[in-house]
């Protein structure tokens, strides 16, 4: 994307199939509006999300990574969401003590039947980093 | 290179409307690995499909994608498009620009447009590296095994021997029937209830497509759905029941190929010791419901089990142990407002001039001529509703004395009673959590088995081929549990109605050579689908049990598990698309 002198946040989102990916598509059959930031990669389940793959986004200077699956108890291959909840977690504390923000990554749990708390999740999240600025890493290669 | 075709389709206005598509073609048309792209006003059309199937002809097509609609939409529409035009379905998929972008952002067209084109760049992405691949074929054995011979378990026997289906039944006690058969009748249709079971037991037990194996139990389950190998233990003393062993096997230990299983294993009573202030166990005239049942099954008068003086006052305790966390459990039971009714009407009519009073929370009769019931009891049988919790049951000089609370009106009361009746929760079988932990199958802290979904698969679980019937997967009265069977066999004659199963083929693969054999991946996978090989020392995947979660992608430090289609690469690649 060209870049522009306002600041457009972007959000790379790894949404489980079975409810978040699925949350987001009763978004668009409702017709609800949101910002359009946020770029989508389907995976089968929030506990096929590669460590790397968030790394990657990061470094390549995504400015939010949002990982969406089922709520806990529903994920469609029994315990997805914990395992991702748990390599979040270590993730995070990774990337604060390497210096990153880590607060720019997300994991929501949201169900096939809450296209409205997608649609609000990338509201506050586009919200969010439009106050933190731009992925230092962008910058970083920009130079 | 790759020879990609994108097919951008308008839906009318849905996408046109607002993605500007000739600009999303314009775009695509300069990325390397496409030869060819095209908006059209309907893709899913007839007239759409024709021009993505000759569009592969005359451009040699190696790949397809169709940004349009989400893929849950069409995608499998297009796949079969281009089979037909001799592509393998697997090299197309869908980019979402419908759901996920010209609905949502109706206001910002420049954004949508922008965003359409990376979407369907980085599934131009996916699609490069993706593999062409066929659906699995796994056989399919038209058998099943039904585990618990109550009515749950004969009648889903039933459907499934009735279709014309072989159906093993086991039954872990030396008669058919299960609790249903220790019950003095049933409500609403009391006198009835006997002779239909009785009825249901001999249909079950001459059916010549049912096999019954009394005094049996599972002991291991191997395989998966289609294919499942089960071993049956049966006890030394069944000389005597109808059973039919299989010659070639070894006595009193079978094995059987079944294709289904559905679990119906019933309930057992509350431990009552468990409900210390409610005398436990030690008080002699304190029963719980079952007891009752018992007690009304046999001749007239309803006795004190202590003395075998006629019992005159009798108080019955709703929700004893039920809905009550920090005594017994937190659920509700179910059928205790509408059997404690049924109860209490048959003690009156045994004694007529007797008393009887029930203590209840409030009253749960949410079913077909449930309320009407419970309303005769009330009215025209006399017997006495006292809404308010029972504190304290004990023994005071040759009577009981039970101690509660009328919360109607505000006022203590304390009943020195002949008999107490508690309706103490149905709690699982004994034995289930450990039949769960052989079978694979969760349950929940209690030990009733878990259905794949609460609302949408209440008869299925999350392990293909096993289904659950009856109290087994939670309280549930008898209609409740026929009807729960009766789904559980629909869903076995489902899968029964094909010759063999086919199975999506995105599953795990291992590069052996980056395997290290750490068994990282064996760890994580819930479906037991990963092994190390014992000669060759490096992972395999059993293709037939993975569901391509991809956990073991995550969990491999080598990189060496990958899910096909889903692999890291393709996922990386599509990340830097969209950046
Ligand atoms: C006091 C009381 C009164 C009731 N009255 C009524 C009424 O009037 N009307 C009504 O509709 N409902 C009534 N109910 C509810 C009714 O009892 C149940 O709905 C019914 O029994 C459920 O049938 P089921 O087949 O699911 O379970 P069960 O009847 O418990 O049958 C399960 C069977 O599985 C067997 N089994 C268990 N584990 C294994 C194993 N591992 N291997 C092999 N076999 C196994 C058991 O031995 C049993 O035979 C009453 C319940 C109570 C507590
Ligand atoms: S393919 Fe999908 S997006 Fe296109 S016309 Fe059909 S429904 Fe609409
Ligand atoms: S993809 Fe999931 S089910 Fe398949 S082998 Fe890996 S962990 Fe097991
Ligand atoms: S986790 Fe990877 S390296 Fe370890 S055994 Fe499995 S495939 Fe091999
Ligand atoms: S399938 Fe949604 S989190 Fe696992």
């Amino acid at each position: 994307m060209a870049e522009s002198s306002e600041f457009e946040p972007k959000i790379i989102a790894f949404l489980c199939n079975w409810c978040t990916y699925t949350g987001a598509d009763l978004a668009g059959t409702s017709r609800l509006q949101y910002p359009p930031n946020v770029r989508i990669i389907r995976l089968m389940c929030s506990g096929a999300v590669d460590p790397m793959y968030v790394l990657k986004a990061d470094l390549a200077g995504a400015d939010g990574i949002l990982i969406g699956g089922c709520h806990p108890g529903d994920c469609h291959y029994q315990e997805g969401n914990y395992k991702a909840r748990r390599r979040v977690i270590a993730l995070k504390e990774i990337l604060k003590s390497a210096g990153f923000d880590e607060d720019r990554i997300w994991l929501r749990w949201i169900s096939a039947s809450e296209g409205a708390r997608f649609a609000e999740t990338v509201r506050e999240m586009t919200e969010a980093l439009y106050a933190k600025g731009p992925n230092p890493m962008r910058q970083t290669w920009a130079v | 290179m790759s020879r990609i075709g994108v097919f951008v389709c308008h839906c009318g206005h849905n996408i046109a409307g607002t993605v500007d598509v000739k600009a999303v073609v314009e775009q695509l048309q300069r990325n390397g690995d496409v030869v060819f792209a095209i908006d059209y006003k309907y893709m899913c059309s007839d007239p759409g499909q024709q021009l993505i199937r000759e569009s592969i002809a005359k451009y040699q097509l190696d790949g397809v994608v169709v940004a349009a609609c989400s893929p849950a939409m069409h995608e499998s529409t297009f796949r079969r498009t281009v089979e037909i035009a001799g592509l393998n379905g697997y090299r197309c998929e869908s980019a979402n620009i419908r759901e996920q972008v010209s609905w949502v952002h109706q206001q910002d067209k420049v954004a949508a447009t922008q965003k359409a084109v990376e979407i369907a760049e980085s599934i131009v992405e996916k699609v490069k590296r993706n593999e062409a691949l066929e659906p699995l074929v796994l056989p399919l054995t038209h058998r099943t095994l039904v585990i618990g011979g109550g009515i749950a378990g004969m009648q889903a026997a039933l459907d499934i021997a009735e279709a014309g289906y072989p159906v093993i039944l086991i039954e872990r006690q030396d008669h058919l029937g299960g609790r249903m058969a220790e019950l003095s009748g049933s409500y609403l249709n009391f006198q009835a209830a006997p002779d239909l079971l009785e009825r249901k037991t001999q249909q079950v037990l001459t059916h010549p497509n049912i096999q019954t194996l009394l005094n049996a139990e599972v002991t291991s389950l191997s395989g998966y759905v289609g294919n499942f190998r089960v071993q049956v233990k049966q006890k030394a003393d069944a000389a005597e029941s109808p059973v039919m062993p299989l010659d070639e096997l070894q006595p009193l230990s079978f094995t059987f190929d079944v294709g289904a299983i559905v679990v119906a294993t019933g309930w057992q009573p509350y431990d009552r010791a468990r409900l210390p202030e409610y005398g436990g166990v030690e008080i002699p005239d304190v029963v719980d419901g079952l007891t009752f049942e018992k007690m009304l099954r046999q001749g007239d008068g309803i006795r004190r089990p202590s003395d075998g003086k006629l019992a005159r006052e009798v108080v019955f305790v709703q929700c004893a142990g039920s809905r009550d966390p920090e005594h017994g459990v937190s659920y509700c039971s179910k059928v205790c407002c509408m059997y404690v009714a049924k109860q209490a009407m048959l003690y009156k009519e045994r004694v007529p001039d007797g008393q009887a009073y029930v203590f209840y929370i409030d009253i749960r009769s949410a079913g077909k001529n449930y309320d009407e019931y419970v309303q005769r009891a009330m009215i025209d049988y006399g017997v006495l509703y006292l809404r308010g919790k029972v504190s304290r049951i004990f023994r005071e000089g040759g009577q009981t004395v039970v101690w509660g609370s009328d919360t109607l009106t505000g006022r203590a009361v304390e009943i020195a009673a002949d008999l107490v009746v508690l309706a103490t929760p149905m709690f699982p079988s004994s034995g289930s959590i450990e039949l769960g932990q052989l079978l694979h199958i969760s349950t929940d802290g209690y030990g009733f088995f878990n259905e794949a979904h609460p609302k949408l698969r209440p008869v299925e679980t999350l392990t293909a081929g096993i289904y659950l019937a009856g109290v087994a997967q939670g309280p549930k009265d008898i209609p409740e549990s026929v009807s729960q069977a009766s789904g559980a066999a629909a869903k076995v004659l489902q899968l029964f109605s094909k010759n063999e199963m086919t199975a999506s083929p995105l599953v795990a693969s291992v590069i052996e050579e980056l395997c290290a054999a750490c068994g990282a991946c064996v760890k994580v996978c819930p479906y037991g689908a990963r092994q190390i090989h014992p000669i060759w020392n490096y992972a395999t995947v059993n293709a037939a049990l993975c569901q391509g979660c991809g956990a073991c992608v995550v969990a491999c430090p080598n990189k060496a598990s990958q899910v096909r289609n889903w692999r890291v690469e393709q996922v990386l690649g599509m990340v830097d698309k969209l950046l």
